[in-house]
């Protein structure tokens, strides 16, 4: 390996991933756990059978706090964030005011006037800075980002691994009383937690914000309570691979700077009925209808990456976003920007693989959807329980 | 199965080759395979193609990357392994059997000496000792 090492941070799990046989890699100016031993796609497969932890300590916490917060959020992030009642959260998008995506986030409210934006590790800092410039004087801001560690337990047997090690706060509730999108306040391990019903697998899941310094316990109680059920540790690879399979967005791939909500499928995000950072842009955006659109692919004799030409006719007419073999539907699987009118279902087109144009074909997304009755995922149709 | 077989000759870029007569049959190691991580997809050459010692002759792609694999000996291709094209996992799980790659009618048998012996090439990938099994 010829990485920087001490350049990357480390998050307070590195030494269990390195005892655990994790491959360490930088990512956002992390060392993080690629994968271990099992490999991609085994800790794919026991996320979908099963479950699988995560470490996304990485990320960024940031805590908007006062009387004033919740106007605040609400104005940056495109969603209906004034609509949220305690114990509840949020996807949504920041925007600049040209309406592009400055990120995308999840907004949690933990307790009256205490807003939880939790945001990509890659753009920390760049999300500071818009929320500083927007930010009106009377609201406190708390960048939590290296006191938060995030741990995220994921599959269908994440409520019963999870239940085993947890207490609410609320008393006789379970976590298995908390709705798809619920936040609340308890005790995981032994550790002061807050648990969420958030993920990014596209399976029913949790994510469990402890404090930075009492992470390891949390991570070893799941470990230990989690073995009889197939919990196993899951790297970012799978967390890209799930999270391909089920169309969920990465910053940096399908959505960025230059790309807009509506062109990204993300228009459900925009509550275009409320005043938020981007909103008369985005508007704008929707009402001429996007010139492009993400697709997703089926790729046959070759796996599409990031980067790719969209090939229709001998002709470049798009980029892949994202690319990846799915393990879970066994077929190369992709998204891409194409132009609207090759973007229907059916639609043939060509990936430019190593100078040869291999075929695919435009396909209904999610490529995979688990079943509803045991599913989290920041979707239009997502409902919202007290 | 070991880590590195003591009857192949290697490559710097962890390819393997084994002689048989005039056919050499190649593959990648087993280091190379689990720096891979699980392969998804293999691109190879078919019967009749010509391959150069060290230029790229196909590309085996993980979940994660495309990896080029750079021919360890020159020849004309023989045979490719159409099972390994379909299951692709045979190199994870096979590396130096059911996972090799092509067969191919050795042009010259002196580039041999620009490989690596077994014990070079443990060397090579930080191995100290022939290991058992694995």
């Amino acid at each position: 390996m010829t990485t920087t090492a001490a350049a990357l941070l480390r998050t307070p799990l590195y030494d269990e991933h390195v005892a655990l046989g994790a491959k360490m890699v930088p990512f956002a100016g992390w060392e993080m756990p690629i994968q271990y031993p099992d490999g991609i796609v085994a800790e794919h497969r026991a996320v979908r059978s099963a479950a699988g932890m995560f470490d996304l300590s990485h990320m960024g916490e940031v805590y908007l706090r006062g009387p004033a917060a919740g106007r605040a959020a609400d104005r940056l992030v495109s969603s209906d964030i004034a609509g949220l009642q305690v114990g509840q959260a949020r996807y949504g998008l920041l925007c600049n005011e040209r309406g592009t995506i400055v990120d995308d986030v999840i907004v949690y409210l933990l307790e009256p006037e205490t807003y939880l934006i939790v945001v990509n590790a890659s753009n920390v800092s760049t999300d500071l800075a818009h929320v500083r410039k927007h930010l009106p004087s009377d609201v406190d801001l708390e960048d939590a980002s290296m006191d938060t560690a995030l741990i995220a337990v994921q599959g269908p047997r994440a409520p019963v691994i999870l239940a085993s090690v947890t207490d609410l706060e609320v008393r006789e509730a379970t976590i298995e009383d908390l709705a798809p999108f619920g936040v609340a306040a308890a005790r995981v391990g032994g550790a002061r937690a807050h648990v969420a019903r958030t993920g990014y697998t596209g399976e029913d899941g949790f994510e469990v914000f402890v404090p930075w310094e009492r992470a390891v316990g949390p991570w070893s109680r799941l470990l230990a309570a989690g073995a009889a059920s197939g919990l196993t540790p899951a790297g970012l690879g799978a967390r890209d691979t799930l999270r391909l399979e089920s169309r969920y967005s990465l910053y940096g791939n399908e959505i960025d700077e230059t790309t807009d909500p509506i062109e990204a499928g993300l228009g459900w995000t925009c509550h275009l009925e409320k005043d938020f950072i981007g909103r008369d842009a985005i508007a704008a955006a929707k009402e001429r209808g996007p010139s492009r659109r993400i697709v997703g692919l089926v790729v046959e004799g070759g796996v599409a990456r990031h980067g790719h030409e969209v090939v229709h006719d001998g002709t470049a007419v798009g980029q892949v976003t994202s690319g990846t073999f799915g393990p879970t539907i066994a077929k190369n699987i992709a998204l891409a920007y194409v132009p609207v009118a090759l973007s229907k279902v059916g639609t043939e087109l060509a990936v430019r693989i190593r100078d040869r144009d291999v075929p695919a074909r435009v396909v209904r997304t999610p490529f995979y959807k688990a079943s509803a009755a045991a599913r989290v995922r920041p979707s239009p149709e997502r409902t919202e329980l007290a | 199965m070991s880590t590195v077989p003591e009857e192949l000759r290697y490559s710097k870029e962890h390819e393997w080759v084994r002689l048989e007569g005039d056919t050499a049959t190649i593959g990648i190691t087993h280091f190379a395979q689990d720096q891979l991580g699980d392969v998804v997809f293999v691109e190879l050459p078919g019967p009749g193609s010509t391959i150069r010692q060290f230029a790229s002759l196909g590309v085996v792609e993980s979940v994660k990357a495309a990896s080029d694999v750079y021919a360890p000996v020159s020849g004309e291709v023989v045979e490719r392994n159409v099972k390994v094209m379909e299951s692709p996992e045979l190199v994870n799980n096979a590396p130096y059997e059911d996972g090799w790659l092509v067969k191919v009618r050795l042009a010259d048998k002196s580039e041999l000496n620009k490989l690596l012996t077994p014990a070079d090439y443990r060397a090579h990938i930080g191995e100290t000792a022939p290991n058992g099994s694995d």
